[in-house]
């Protein structure tokens, strides 16, 4: 697909009802639409506001930790034989990922929305254990959603949720992973909606969530592009980044949407590659539809049936993504391309050897993509590469799959 | 209206005319097999039902209880799908003319259908219109024109949250009749509060003429009968989703759901 020949306002969008092109939307039974329409109104008012904002840069700085560095990964950049590669550590962030950009900024939204309680969905669990963080900080009841095959796979992090003061609820239906447990959180929103805030985790759900998880996450792609200027004097040539629901992307690369120089990869997960059918890449191989409150690309079957994912990473085991996303495959302003789980796990080793960074499974993916377009790459150019989280979590796995006990 | 009158039009203007109540019944298509839901069907009628919602399976039920979910799981292994639905629906009606039948389902099977070949496919199995759990008015347009297009009804939910302002604008592209979701939950619930059921309906009748029918948390006919009392009818799903659970095989099921629509039915109309 071709670019659009006028230059896009991509802080346009959503519209006011949520829609970026055919994508987003609010597709949830009614019950939902006050409540939606309210978080709409009072991140309206918030956005803006400059006593919100330095409220939430302040808990980014002092809580988080931020700004996040921006390294220059040497040895890799080695290895790949090109491109020198750029890495942006969220993994340094607290809590180990760039999720917490987020449960800060919908922290603040639940404290001014003034109800109690607040429920979450996790697939790998970072999400769940950036929000009960936030939850116990700011005293409020915490809730988590994960299903239940994620729950045995990320025993770690469902351990220190519980450390953190939430109850962590095991989803038994469906596929038992992060879809069933959106479902899940959904169904509790429904029925408690007067005194609970959803945390949504990631760019899906109904508007406004896309929209106000992205604006949280760019953090991510603001503080990129100031450090790109001071540490090499000029724009990336390239952005790398995994997406699975998206916001770690949409995070880096919002706010460079509009510089036409940079390009973007966006990188999902092959799991045993996109010709087996068993991923979790939808905008390389889904079609478009309507999940989780909006419309974008879904993996699914000829009735409409959503079909089980497969990804050696949890965080990026799903069947849809982010409706910005879909959009901007579909404008063809970012490329979306895959990397299997035998190359994700390959760029774990990689990173962990030649940087001493052990990198999340989730990261993995945008490490072994970035490795390879930096090898098609000149050694004067520069590709950022967002290391969204960090590995600690997944030594289990990667040490099952070397048929090792830990 | 300016459209001519359809089943569930008729229905519930005789209903109207006999002062009684609408009894509103759902299944799962093909839970409990695919081979029984037609005859699961004209047992629903037989014992008393006036309208059939056919619920058509999905993956990912967001609006459901854990009931309901485990019907939905049950006829998707049993490899029901819209089309199959769509052809039960034709079945049913090649022996039954008269009680109006409505497809209750979620939006995803009916974007890969298409919203044309979905409304075609309403009209040429003689079912008289659809509620599209995930699908609020603000999104509805497309599908509302297919429908309205066929004679063929689209049925809104509304529920304690939905403000003034938005059932002025649901009713506007309601027809058929009204599903008010008598509590905040999913289906199957069992917070009845029916002075909030009493003062909401209030609140719709000043918008609307529409037949106003009363669903979720309802269990038996004393349930069925408070909840109706100051609407038009009473939609029961769950009770009979978990009858065709216990059942051993399609006759007992058919016992079973019988069983419950009879007394339902009588307590309405008592």
């Amino acid at each position: 697909m071709s670019k659009p020949s006028s230059p896009i306002d991509y802080g346009a969008y959503p519209d006011a009802r949520g829609h970026f092109g055919q994508f987003g939307g609010r597709f949830v039974s009614e019950t939902l639409i006050s409540a939606l329409d309210e978080l709409q109104a009072m991140y309206a008012r918030l956005k803006d506001d400059p006593e919100f904002l330095a409220a939430f840069d302040y808990d980014l700085a002092h809580y988080v930790g931020r700004p996040s560095p921006l390294y220059l990964a040497e040895r890799l950049t080695a290895e790949a034989g090109g491109a020198r590669i750029w890495l942006k550590r969220e993994d340094l962030n607290h809590t180990g990922a760039h999720k917490v950009n987020n449960t800060v900024g919908q922290a603040l939204l639940a404290k001014h929305s003034g109800k109690s309680r607040v429920i979450a969905e996790t697939g790998a669990g970072q999400h769940g254990v950036a929000t009960a963080t936030v939850a116990a900080r700011l005293g409020l009841k915490c809730a988590v959603y994960m299903g239940a095959e994620d729950v045995k796979r990320q025993s770690p992090n469902v351990y220190r949720m519980k450390l953190l003061g939430a109850e962590v609820i095991p989803v038994e239906s469906g596929s038992k992973t992060l879809k069933d447990a959106m479902n899940e959180a959904m169904r509790d929103w429904v029925t408690n909606v007067d005194d609970t805030f959803y945390i949504i985790g990631t760019v899906a759900g109904p508007h406004p969530y896309p929209q106000l998880v992205r604006d949280f996450n760019s953090v991510i792609g603001r503080e990129a592009r100031r450090q790109s200027l001071e540490e090499f004097g000029q724009l990336p040539d390239a952005l790398v980044a995994c997406v699975g629901g998206g916001s770690n992307a949409i995070g880096l690369f919002h706010p460079f949407l509009g510089d036409e120089s940079v390009k973007m990869y966006g990188v999902e997960a092959g799991g045993d590659g996109l010709e087996t059918g068993r991923h979790a890449a939808p905008l390389n191989d889904g079609v478009p539809g309507v999940l989780h409150g909006n419309r974008t690309y879904l993996m699914e079957d000829e009735d409409g049936q959503i079909i089980e994912t497969h990804s050696v990473s949890a965080g990026l085991d799903y069947p849809g993504v982010g409706p910005e996303h879909a959009w901007l495959k579909d404008i063809g302003r970012v490329d979306y391309v895959t990397a299997n789980d035998d190359e994700a796990l390959a760029a774990f080793r990689t990173l962990t050897r030649s940087e001493g960074i052990i990198p999340a499974l989730e990261s993995s993916h945008a490490v072994a993509y970035g490795l390879k377009l930096a090898a098609s790459m000149s050694p004067e150019q520069n590709i950022v590469v967002n290391l969204s989280g960090r590995g600690d979590k997944d030594i289990f796995t990667v040490a099952a799959i070397d048929g090792i006990e830990v | 209206m300016t459209q001519q009158q359809n089943r569930i039009d008729r229905r519930f203007a005789r209903l109207r005319s006999e002062g009684r109540k609408a009894l509103v019944t759902y299944i799962v298509a093909g839970d409990g097999g695919l081979e029984n839901t037609v005859d699961l069907m004209h047992q629903l009628v037989a014992s008393g039902s006036d309208l059939i919602e056919l619920g058509v399976p999905f993956s990912d039920p967001m609006a459901e209880g854990p009931v309901i979910q485990k019907g939905h799981e049950r006829a998707l292994a049993n490899k029901a799908s819209l089309r199959k639905c769509l052809a039960l629906v034709k079945e049913f009606r090649s022996k039954d003319a008269d009680t109006p039948v409505i497809l209750m389902g979620y939006d995803n099977p009916i974007e890969r259908m298409g919203a044309e070949a979905f409304a075609d496919g309403l009209q040429e199995a003689g079912a008289d219109g659809a509620l599209t759990v995930d699908l609020p008015a603000e999104e509805a347009g497309p599908l509302n024109e297919m429908l309205e297009a066929r004679n063929l009804r689209n049925i809104f939910l509304l529920t304690p949250t939905t403000s003034d302002e938005r059932i002025a604008e649901i009713t506007r592209l309601a027809s058929g009749f009204v599903y008010y979701v008598s509590l905040k939950g999913v289906t199957g619930a069992g917070h009845l509060d029916l002075d909030s059921v009493r003062e909401n309906l209030a609140r719709i009748r000043r918008h609307t003429d529409l037949p106003l029918c009363v669903g979720f948390g309802i269990k038996d006919g004393a349930s069925a009968k408070s909840v109706s009392a100051d609407g038009d009818g009473a939609v029961v799903g769950s009770v009979l989703v978990s009858a065709v659970a216990e059942a051993t095989d399609g006759a007992a099921a058919k016992d079973r759901i019988g069983a419950i629509v009879s007394e339902m039915r009588t307590a309405l109309d008592s």
